[in-house]
């Protein structure tokens, strides 16, 4: 499926969630479906987008967290999935948009291209619910589970086309982003 | 009748200090990769349940779970041992760059009494390492050094957006017994 496509689908369902992404494409694909200041944007530090996730989701507990990454970020994250299982939030829900490809370095197969499934993986850890999606119909369905509240944490993959799409770039600034995510929940800066 | 307390030594007391300024400090998570020298705290954490601990496969999720953390407004301590310091490295780059407050405790080895080789390597490059990614390094050898170091170390990172690492001395922590 098309990622942007399946990404529009799911920040247009948002319902006030708060959505963090992984670097590289999966940020310019939440970027070109509208800047907004509950976005986090990450530009960097691969491996850390779902457990970004984690503590947002624990310093705000009444908000639901959405997190938008690839393959290869969560891959480099496997551990995560167990931390984020034992930590058993009700609000997070990660959402890997599955190219099987490392897209931003010259579409180098992923282990995903290689027959690991991130969703049987997060499954095996405990997840509340995981599923592997390959088609826009079945992302208006995602969107309405995620509608309904969760008993724990949920992941859900995407398998989309390996493309490098025009980039849709976020702001670099990284005190910026992080200061304009804050306010939109009535944090002051420093 | 009021009963007086004894007074705290902090020579072995300093974990049940340390515990009792980060509250103060309305930290309200605490994640780890365990350390023998960080045990009395992790169990103060754990019973506590106004602070949402997580446990970690390696040291580098505290970083982004701390950042997560701010972003929702909520201070957080991470806990690790000297070693888990080199894994840390590239994450550090998410509260540098960011200018997000981040609070680390470092239990040291391979600096004093070690009887284990291999932590050296790590020992001796935990400050240089932390230093060159851009996080400010405090050192703590007596428990009274550190309850200060750690409180001042709280009002530099959330109230001064700094990223701090108190490293624990070998020489407070003592000799491992195994």
């Amino acid at each position: 499926m098309n990622r942007r496509d399946a990404v529009a689908k799911l920040l247009a369902a948002r319902d006030g969630a708060l959505v963090v992404t992984g670097l590289g494409s999966p940020s310019y694909d939440v970027h070109a479906a509208g800047d907004r200041d509950d976005n986090y944007y990450l530009w960097g530090a691969m491996g850390g987008a779902a457990l970004v996730g984690l503590g947002l989701a624990q310093a705000q507990p009444a908000k639901r967290i959405m997190v938008i990454t690839g393959d290869g970020e969560q891959l480099m994250a496997f551990g995560a999935l167990a931390t984020i299982s034992v930590a058993a939030p009700k609000n997070l829900d990660i959402i890997v948009l599955d190219n099987q490809h490392f897209g931003e370095t010259g579409m180098q197969t992923s282990h995903t291209g290689r027959g690991i499934d991130l969703h049987s993986i997060a499954a095996a850890c405990g997840f509340t619910q995981t599923a592997c999606l390959r088609d826009l119909a079945e992302v208006d369905a995602l969107c309405e589970t995620l509608r309904q509240a969760s008993t724990g944490p949920r992941l859900f993959v995407l398998k989309i086309t390996a493309e490098n799409l025009p980039r849709s770039l976020p702001p670099r600034d990284a005190t910026f982003v992080k200061t304009r995510f804050r306010a939109h929940l009535g944090l002051s800066p420093c | 009748m009021t009963q007086t307390l004894p007074a705290r030594d902090l020579a072995v007391d300093w974990p049940v200090a340390l515990y009792v300024t980060l509250k103060e400090a309305s930290v309200g998570l605490m994640a780890y990769v365990p350390d023998a020298g960080h045990s009395t705290l992790i169990n103060l954490f754990g019973a506590d349940k106004d602070v949402a601990t997580n446990v970690l496969t390696t040291e580098e999720e505290g970083i982004a779970i701390a950042a997560g953390a701010w972003l929702g407004g909520m201070r957080s301590v991470v806990l690790m041992q000297s070693s888990g310091v080199g894994n840390c490295i590239n994450m550090l780059s998410l509260p540098v760059q960011t200018r997000m407050p981040l609070l680390m405790l470092v239990t040291m080895r391979g600096e004093w009494d070690e009887f284990n080789p291999w932590q050296v390597p790590m020992g001796r490059a935990t400050q240089a390492a932390l230093e060159a990614i851009g996080v400010t390094v405090l050192r703590a050898e007596t428990g009274d050094d550190l309850v200060e170091t750690v409180a001042q170390a709280v009002t530099m990172a959330f109230d001064a957006d700094q990223q701090i690492a108190v490293l624990i001395g070998q020489r407070l922590l003592g000799k491992k017994k195994w």
